[in-house]
């Protein structure tokens, strides 16, 4: 049993998964959401002072941060005792591309280590990707009103129009990104 | 006690993600090139059994577990808001490989640089929040 979960999972059983997690979300009275946490954390520090937009109960969204934090525990149970090789094993194509990109050993891990590091984040490339990359993802999710748990998963599920128009808008972000602007990124 | 029960999903929630590497940047990379099926598969699974498990809380007028009817709303009209701010999300999402969820499931497996990520994404709400009567929605 534990060998088979130490395996990485296959879709099939990972998505259905997920939306068990929608489901028992729903079931509880809520919704499934995760980026609404980032606004959660702005209306807790204050922020509602400066924009009305931050004016809420925030007392009423616990529940999120709550799931959140279970995330991040989930997270170390996984790579501390659900992994045995933390490597991915990547389609051939995506390492040509990685290497052509000067990525070193792409898939040993699960990141990039010559990206997500400390020492990285204090150089141009690193700035960009994590702190430029994470304020894109902040913004954009609020201005399209959820990210991929509450618009990909959840509005697509419910056969929400508006949802499927922001997913379009990721896969348009994402192309760009990945064919455009990261191959200038990542040579910084 | 009552948030015990949203701890318990997250844990499940974080392990899944990991356990099928959807937290991982270049599972990210390699959805963006359509290199690899295993992204759509996940995301395409998810959205098949979740049409059908709401199709079943509406047909049978499922109750949560607070007594009332689970309802949805429907999300406001609009092309711009959507478009607009996915495709910044989408920018965003190919450059650090990790939409919100993983974000937070990463800082758990150790990736702790991943703290800066979030308070970008943090700041990039807050920063929405001032600039959004001037934005078009």
């Amino acid at each position: 049993m534990i060998e088979f979960i130490s395996q990485p999972w296959p879709w099939y059983v990972a998505g259905p998964l997920i939306a068990l997690v929608m489901f028992m979300l729903l079931y509880f009275g809520n919704n499934f959401g995760v980026s609404a946490n980032l606004a959660t954390m702005c209306s807790i520090a204050g922020a509602g002072k400066a924009a009305d937009f931050f004016k809420f109960d925030w007392t009423k969204r616990i529940w999120n941060l709550v799931f959140v934090v279970g995330a991040v525990i989930g997270g170390f149970i996984a790579s501390e005792f659900l992994t045995t090789d933390s490597g991915v094993e990547l389609a051939a194509a995506t390492i040509t591309a990685l290497n052509e990109l000067g990525v070193a050993q792409p898939g040993a891990e699960f990141l990039p280590s010559s990206i997500f590091s400390w020492s990285t984040l204090f150089s141009l490339k690193g700035l960009v990707i994590m702190v430029g990359g994470g304020f894109l993802v902040g913004f954009g999710a609020r201005y399209a009103g959820g990210c991929t748990s509450g618009h990909a998963i959840s509005g697509i599920s419910d056969l929400q129009i508006p949802s499927l128009i922001a997913v379009i808008g990721f896969f348009i972000g994402g192309l760009i990104m990945t064919y455009f602007l990261l191959p200038i990124i990542l040579n910084l | 006690m009552k948030y015990i029960k949203y701890l318990v999903l997250g844990v499940f929630f974080g392990i899944v993600l990991s356990k099928a590497e959807v937290v991982s940047w270049y599972r990210i990379y390699e959805m963006f090139r359509f290199d690899n099926f295993h992204m759509y598969g996940v995301i395409g699974s998810a959205i098949a059994v979740g049409i059908a498990l709401i199709q079943l809380i509406k047909s049978t007028h499922m109750k949560s577990l607070t007594g009332s009817e689970i309802s949805f709303t429907p999300k406001n009209r609009s092309i711009a808001r959507y478009l607009l701010g996915g495709i910044i999300f989408g920018l965003g999402w190919a450059l650090t490989g990790a939409c919100p969820g993983p974000m937070f499931i990463l800082v758990g497996q150790g990736v702790g640089v991943m703290l800066v990520v979030i308070a970008s994404a943090i700041a990039g709400t807050f920063v929405y929040g001032l600039l959004r009567d001037r934005l078009p929605h």
